[in-house]
């Protein structure tokens, strides 16, 4: 039969769950929305349109592309802002590490989900288990190319809109990077501990920012995590 | 090549690589629970030292500025469970304003 290739396809799509795109999708969205706080923070910290587009195309992990704008805008060096984005991506590895069984991919389909493994995608295909492990898959794919297609859209309207704009301070996007940090911190603060450490990182950064080059007091805050985390039994 | 250059060629790789390993290595390797339980507090330090460095630091000095009134606003707003868009609109706008007027 000549369709015999549609009729499958139709099959496949139609076994996805209507929740799990439901799902996916207000996902995608919500979260590539934050593209255009990104577009407008690259270009306000001194990065080009291209650079700050790259960044959200290639880096594609949201606090790690924060943190190398955030810190090379403060002036720091490119060193610590790369050391810095990576402790922030490291988790990504760990996502990947649950995630690999339950694609089970081979070839070039593990680098595109390799490249697509984040906070969101994961977040969706763990939310779908009750669902089955087809379910599962569907949402990590749906949710990782519809994060990647908007987040890249929002980026460049962002980063376009804030070279529009001019002087960063008289729009207060200056103020906007330290609120999408804050942001991005407020649902991980779910405990005393968790707001303890906080309040101690914070502190601790102010104190070596008069004394250390700009992007060291950032990194050093990451010895108070190794410090309470390797005391874990 | 300029130093902006080397941070976005520099951070995609290390992203990618991180991301990579993970669909790459054996299980058993980093499902140590002291190194899941410190993967969960890195980004509770680094991100709280960047909301600190971007909000009070100009340069090496330490200041309080326009931009300490939008973390408030954005503190508030978030405590109000506003979502993340509105967060950093409000508070980009409150501290626009006190730019302008003070």
């Amino acid at each position: 039969m000549p369709n015999l290739g549609l009729v499958r396809q139709n099959a496949v799509v139609s076994a996805t769950p209507r929740s799990t795109i439901r799902d996916s999708l207000s996902v995608s969205i919500t979260v590539g929305a934050y593209g255009i706080a990104f577009g407008a923070a690259g270009v306000a910290a001194g990065f080009s349109i291209l650079q700050t587009c790259l960044l959200s195309l290639l880096t594609f992990s949201g606090a790690s592309q924060f943190a190398l704008v955030g810190v090379m805008g403060a002036g720091g060096t490119a060193i610590s802002a790369i050391a810095t984005a990576a402790l922030l991506g490291f988790r990504n590895g760990l996502y990947g590490l649950r995630m690999s069984p339950l694609l089970r991919t081979k070839g070039a389909k593990r680098f595109l989900a390799a490249h697509i493994t984040i906070d969101e995608s994961t977040g969706v295909a763990l939310s779908q288990e009750s669902l089955g492990e087809d379910a599962m898959r569907s949402g990590f794919w749906l949710t990782g190319i519809g994060v990647f297609t908007f987040w890249n859209l929002f980026t460049f309207a962002g980063a376009f809109g804030a070279k529009a704009m001019g002087n960063p301070a008289a729009w207060g996007l200056d103020a906007a990077v330290p609120a999408a940090f804050l942001g991005l911190v407020w649902p991980r603060l779910t405990s005393t501990s968790n707001r303890l450490l906080s309040i101690a990182a914070m502190a601790l950064s102010l104190a070596l920012t008069p004394f250390v080059p700009a992007g060291l007091p950032i990194i050093a805050t990451a010895f108070l995590a190794l410090a309470i985390g390797l005391r874990t039994s | 090549m300029t130093m902006m250059w080397w941070g976005v060629i520099g951070t995609s790789i290390a992203a990618y690589a991180f991301k990579f390993l993970g669909h790459s290595i054996p299980h058993q390797y980093l499902e140590h629970p002291k190194i899941q339980k410190t993967n969960l507090l890195i980004p509770i330090t680094l991100l709280s030292a960047l909301v600190a460095v971007q909000t009070f630091a100009a340069k090496s000095t330490l200041v309080i500025d326009h931009r300490a009134v939008g973390l408030v606003v954005a503190a508030i707003a978030l405590k109000f469970r506003a979502p993340f868009p509105v967060v950093v609109i409000l508070a980009a706008i409150s501290s626009a304003l006190i730019y302008h007027f003070s």
